[in-house]
């Protein structure tokens, strides 16, 4: 073997303030395959694919590239030696068409109108090289999800790239969109392109990898060839010690429904179509997860039934009463007042005040509440102690309400948000990605909540965008697609080989719904 | 005939007036597109305003006036672009900083250098921009219409308020026909999508800063040296904030945002017009009132009756390279 | 890579990082002057004499202190919401026509009721005032700054007009009101300390100082103890988890707006109804900006803005007496601070924060040795 690695990293350290993000990570990638990396959230390999294009420069320890030993400044140096990332979040223009995409930062020369000529011609030939079809001229906006991903990938081979960084590439794609991408991957690697591919799901790592490395707590712990390993070794690699739910879900009985969702229409801030005539009950004692690609109207689903947006038509029913209608709609207050909790899906853009203080944000949508409101004055005490209840009761940590929750790690600002909600005892729970960004210990618990809080009769709806979550933890699972309910599925029933077809609007679901009608 | 005759004094008088408010509103477009909002610009048409008329009037020449007011404008862009950019402060109470602060240094340097209770003294003619006869202006000016419009409307305006046309499709040129207008755009809408492509998001952004900064200087100076003959306290009289909302109106596109300054321009033209003109079934409204034309319309504009508007959506939003 | 902040003690983060910003302001002020060809410390001096040497001249600090409570606090309402209200000179100007048409109109039949009216009056213009740019803001995202700013233009017009036509001093050529009925006008304060056996010298500072520091005991009252305050914090930082919360974002803009338009327009009663006793045009003189950097100086906190109130007022004060002494120096000079004020306190809290960061952990390490 005379062909040097494609990437070589030996002892790389990346340090943030007092966090070790990177640890002595040495990698060895060959040339020409596919190379795995698994880690929680947090492992520490965002910081390393940052290292390797340039992004962030290591405190210590070497990069060889193709036999060369380099340092990046830049993402351009990074460029220059072949290498690109395809980021999770596109960083993409969305005005922009998609030809004005690609060339940028590689334009080749002043001139717009030169540079573009120049570069349809090259993208001509890439992409019949590689059986792409893009619409050169269509802004970026219009395009779906996969369709941007391409359109990075396509960025990253119009700059020559040699080495291609995928960052966790399908985490926001349907079954088959992904089956697509590794279609695109297997053809890259024949014509000779390295490809990292950065994933948390191992059964992607087993369907498309050469080699795998596993990094936890910004280390190393294993690097092997994929077929030597399994995914219950990656798993416990990845994890340490091996973590398993505690809770079952009970067989339940459960007849009566408590949301009624009947014909909901509703438009989107820009006013388009975000929802289509959907029909769905949850009833008391189950979860009804809802799965759908980023995008597709569950955003607005769960603004519907939380008081947030109104309907252009159709009715949502809480408990028998009206809460969402043409001429009726209830606010937030009204509808924690009637049992219903949300958990927002976005947590920092909605759930919490990331700068106000964690004591602050314990009453957040329940400063009406008689305990912590009197004639429009603050109960201060009251508010303290309902705070330090909060942090006992879900081990919120560092436990200290009076730090901004800005400072508090995701999975505690989650830990948070989940006390304050269950703390009046809803009925009704509307939770929107319930473990994202949140480490993989507190994601176990969370589900083992969701399921104890079905086990005692509540009503759970759960929108994530994470298939196998949803599957671990629903009863029943409603898809959606373009705002439309495109069918729901027993739980006993669904596999992700149908509910990605679904996702994709491909097709109805296997048998409808008679089983809860 | 007299009607005609109105029409075309009160369209000289528009783009005489518009030159400023159009230098100035394709800085703020600039700024913005490169995702920086620019609040200051009133406080740096002051600057430049104050700045060329002491050069002026120092040396004797226009040049060298227009020149020390570039030069005040884009060291106050600099400031701008180092609290937004490098600080990572609040662009708006930046900018306003910036107004209030220019509001006072240009009278209290004004007193200290020319003793003049805040105002530089009256510029000679050969220390200003005067008015440009264009080619051909005498010689056609007796052609109907044509030759009206010509030699009254067209020519006879000084170099700035030229320079202030030229510049609309040459900003436009820039932003949409070369590499480094692509990056400015892109740069104002999501500036991680540069970073990563290996651009620098600060380079960019200070160029965008600089470029607003000429811009607004030559704005300024022709307050002083071209429109005006001195400097006078608070000269620019809201002109930088009525130059934001034509922006904003024109909606951050040059064209648009010309044809918005036109508006301002002959809105305030009309309110010269009107004052002590008896109307019919009105009577002469108070001057007071025609003043305020120029700024109700800005609140009207502003309150979104001609359409949504949509900023580039990194404006006023500091880059963080670590999210 | 960011400059992560390091976590700086309470104390250094409240007290000494703004008051190092205010530092660094005066030093550039400094400069100005030393380049104006003046003696910077001995402007200090005379500055100082200026504002604190005799009776009157503290009284007449404290008085301008005043305009700039009511003014800071009006900042600061509308920032808590999340609004930077430019409009201070514009409702301040429309709180002074409140006043003075509740004076002019009930002060000659029954003068302390009309008193009462004036108060209120000048709140209600000053809140109406602000009304309809918070109603743009709130309901059609009209950019605020830019239409306060030009409400201020429109104030200022209507004014003059006002007071060169209906309003005008019968026989008057000045741009000013009638004089306000005797016994309309607030007590002064050194009639308020005689009564406790107190003697002081003259001077305009009045009984609204008091009604200043009742407001900036209510502002703080509001912000932090009572639930729309809560909801006006809420909804000014993050939007989105206002609505989540179920709070209007457009009700609480346009009350906190209201709010803070009320209190810029209660600055009338120091200036017309303690003071001129009559209105006057343009009678606001700037005071309006200046609560821009009172309340950033105060770290939109109303203890602090009493404090940057009182400072604020000794540069107006001692500022006067500056520009008498020195040739050089005008009024004007006065508002370069302000801009500095509100660029390094304002736009640039944390300019200062890496370099003390770095010299606190090296003292913190010494220390644990």
């Amino acid at each position: 073997m005379s062909v040097a690695p494609a990437i070589e990293t030996r002892n790389l350290c990346k340090r943030f303030g007092a966090v070790q993000a990177n640890d002595n990570v040495s990698l060895l990638v060959d040339q020409g395959s596919v190379h795995g990396i698994v880690g929680e959230n947090g492992a520490g390999k965002s910081t390393l694919l940052k290292m390797l294009f340039g992004f962030y420069q290591p405190n210590s320890g070497d990069l060889i590239i193709n036999g060369v030993p380099l340092a990046f400044d830049s993402p351009s140096e990074a460029m220059a030696a072949g290498i690109a990332m395809v980021h999770q979040h596109f960083m993409l223009v969305e005005p922009f068409t998609v030809l004005e995409n690609i060339i940028l930062g590689a334009e080749g020369q002043p001139m717009l109108k030169h540079a573009m000529t120049d570069a349809r011609a090259k993208l001509l030939g890439l992409e019949q090289q590689f059986g792409f079809d893009l619409p050169l001229d269509t802004p970026v906006s219009q395009l779906s999800v996969g369709e941007r991903q391409r359109v990075e990938i396509l960025k990253a081979l119009f700059r020559g790239a040699d080495i291609l960084i995928l960052d966790e590439p399908t985490a926001v794609l349907t079954p088959q969109e992904c089956d697509q991408l590794f279609d695109l991957v297997r053809l890259l690697k024949s014509r000779g392109k390295t490809i990292l591919f950065v994933t948390h799901k191992l059964h992607e790592i087993m369907a498309i990898t050469d080699a795998v490395t596993v990094i936890r707590a910004g280390k190393v712990v294993t690097c092997t060839a994929t077929a030597s390993t399994t995914p219950d070794d990656l798993a416990e690699a990845m994890v340490g010690a091996k973590i398993s739910r505690t809770v079952t879900r009970e067989a339940k009985d459960h007849r009566s429904p408590r949301l009624r969702v009947d014909g909901v229409s509703a438009l989107s801030d820009h006013g388009h179509d975000a929802l289509k005539a959907i029909t769905f009950d949850v009833y008391d004692g189950e979860v009804l997860g809802v799965a759908g690609v980023a995008g597709n109207g569950q955003t607005e689903l769960l603004e519907v039934l939380t008081g947030l947006r109104p309907v252009s038509s159709g009715r949502v029913e809480l408990d028998g009463i009206l809460i969402n209608a043409d001429d009726v709609q209830r606010g937030p207050t009204k509808l924690r007042q009637m049992g219903l909790a949300h958990i927002a899906e976005d947590r920092l853009k909605t759930g919490v005040v990331a700068t106000m203080t964690a004591t602050e944000n314990a009453i957040l949508g329940y400063q009406h509440d008689p305990d912590f409101c009197q004639n429009g004055l603050l109960k201060l005490s009251a508010i303290d102690r309902a705070a330090n209840t909060y942090f006992d009761s879900q081990d919120v940590r560092p436990r200290d309400p009076t730090l901004p929750v800005a400072s508090f790690s995701g999975g505690n600002q989650q830990k948070l948000v989940i006390a304050r909600e269950l703390a009046r005892d809803p009925q009704t729970l509307i939770i929107g990605q319930p473990t994202r960004g949140v480490d993989i210990g507190a994601v176990t618990k969370i589900h083992d909540q969701i399921t104890e809080l079905r086990n005692a009769g509540k009503a759970l709806l759960v929108v994530s965008a994470d298939l196998d979550e949803l599957m671990a933890i629903s009863d029943r699972i409603a898809v959606m697609c373009g705002g439309e309910l495109v069918g729901i599925v027993p739980i006993q029933d669904a596999d992700e080989r149908t509910l990605g077809l679904m996702m994709a609007g491909a097709s109805g679901a296997p048998h409808s719904e008679e089983a809860s009608a | 005939m007299e009607f005609l005759v109105d029409i075309l004094l009160l369209s000289d008088s528009t783009l005489r007036v518009a030159g400023p408010l159009i230098l100035a509103a394709l800085a703020g477009l600039c700024a913005e597109r490169a995702g920086i909002v620019d609040i200051g610009l009133e406080g740096k048409m002051l600057a430049a305003a104050f700045a060329a008329a002491s050069a002026a009037s120092v040396t004797a020449s226009p040049w060298a006036g227009l020149l020390a007011g570039i030069v005040a404008s884009v060291l106050l862009s600099l400031l701008h672009g180092y609290v937004s950019i490098n600080q990572r402060g609040n662009q708006i109470v930046s900018g306003m900083a910036i107004n209030i602060m220019v509001a006072g240094l240009a009278p209290t340097l004004a007193n200290a250098w020319f003793s003049r209770g805040g105002q530089t003294p009256l510029l000679p003619s050969e220390a200003r921009f005067t008015e440009i006869t264009l080619p051909f202006a005498d010689a056609i000016s007796g052609v109907p219409l044509l030759g009206a419009i010509y030699s009254d409307l067209l020519s006879g305006h000084s170099l700035l308020t030229y320079v202030a046309f030229v510049a609309v499709p040459t900003v436009g040129w820039i932003l949409y026909k070369t590499r480094f207008g692509l990056r400015l755009r892109a740069v104002g809408e999501n500036p991680e999508a540069v970073d990563t492509a290996g651009i620098s998001v600060t380079l960019l952004r200070y160029q965008a800063m600089i470029i607003a900064g000429i811009l607004c200087g030559i704005s300024g100076s022709a307050l002083s040296t071209a429109l005006g003959a001195g400097f006078i306290r608070d000269m620019s009289a809201g002109k930088g904030f009525l130059a934001l909302a034509a922006m904003i109106f024109g909606k951050w596109k040059p064209v648009p945002t010309l044809l918005a300054c036109l508006l301002f321009a002959f809105v305030d033209a009309l309110q010269g017009r009107l004052q002590g003109v008896a109307l019919p079934l009105v009577g002469e409204i108070p001057v007071q009132f025609t003043i305020m034309l120029p700024y109700v319309l800005t609140v009207i504009i502003l309150a979104g009756f001609v359409g949504k508007m949509e900023a580039p959506k990194a404006s006023g939003i500091p880059y963080e390279k670590d999210r | 890579m960011s400059a992560v902040p390091a976590k700086l003690p309470g104390a250094v983060e409240a007290v000494l990082m703004p008051f190092l910003n205010i530092m660094v302001a005066l030093f550039v002020s400094g400069l100005v002057v030393w380049g104006l060809g003046e003696d910077p410390f001995f402007a200090l001096s005379l500055l100082i004499e200026g504002a604190f040497g005799y009776e009157e001249a503290i009284g007449y600090t404290f008085y301008y202190a005043t305009n700039f409570i009511f003014t800071g606090l009006a900042v600061s309402v509308a920032f808590h919401a999340g609004h930077f209200n430019i409009g201070g000179e514009g409702q301040a100007m429309l709180g002074g026509l409140g006043l003075t048409l509740a004076v002019l109109w009930l002060g000659d039949t029954a003068p302390v009721l009309s008193i009462f009216l004036a108060i209120i009056g000048a709140a209600v213009f000053g809140a109406a005032w602000a009304f309809i740019p918070a109603w743009l803001q709130a309901k059609r995202g009209s950019h605020i700054v830019i239409t306060t700013i030009m409400f201020n233009f429109i104030a200022s017009a209507f004014l003059a007009y006002l007071l060169v036509g209906p309003l005008q001093r019968p026989g008057g050529q000045m741009p000013e009101s009638s004089d306000f009925p005797d016994g309309t006008g607030l007590m002064q304060f050194h009639e308020v300390l005689e009564m406790v056996g107190i003697r002081f010298e003259q001077s305009p500072l009045n009984a609204s100082f008091l009604i200043a520091l009742m407001a900036a005991f209510g502002v703080w009252f509001l912000l932090t103890r009572t639930r729309f305050g809560y909801e006006m914090r809420v909804a000014g930082k993050n939007a989105h988890a206002a609505a989540f919360a179920g709070v209007s974002v457009s009700r609480v803009t346009i009350i906190a707006l209201m709010l803070s338009g009320a209190l810029a327009g209660m600055m009338g009663l120091n200036e017309l109804l303690g003071e001129q006793l009559r209105l006057i045009g343009n009678f606001t003189l700037g005071y309006g900006f200046v609560g821009i950097a009172v309340a950033f100086m105060g770290r939109n906190h109303p203890l602090g803005i009493v404090l940057a109130a009182v400072l604020f007022g000794v540069l107006y004060q001692g500022g006067a007496e500056l520009a008498f002494e020195m040739p050089n120096i005008t009024r004007d000079l006065i508002v370069v601070i302000q801009g500095l004020v509100i660029l390094f306190a304002g736009a640039m809290p944390h300019l200062l924060r890496k370099p003390v960061a770095l010299l606190y952990a090296r003292m913190a390490r010494k220390g644990a040795v």
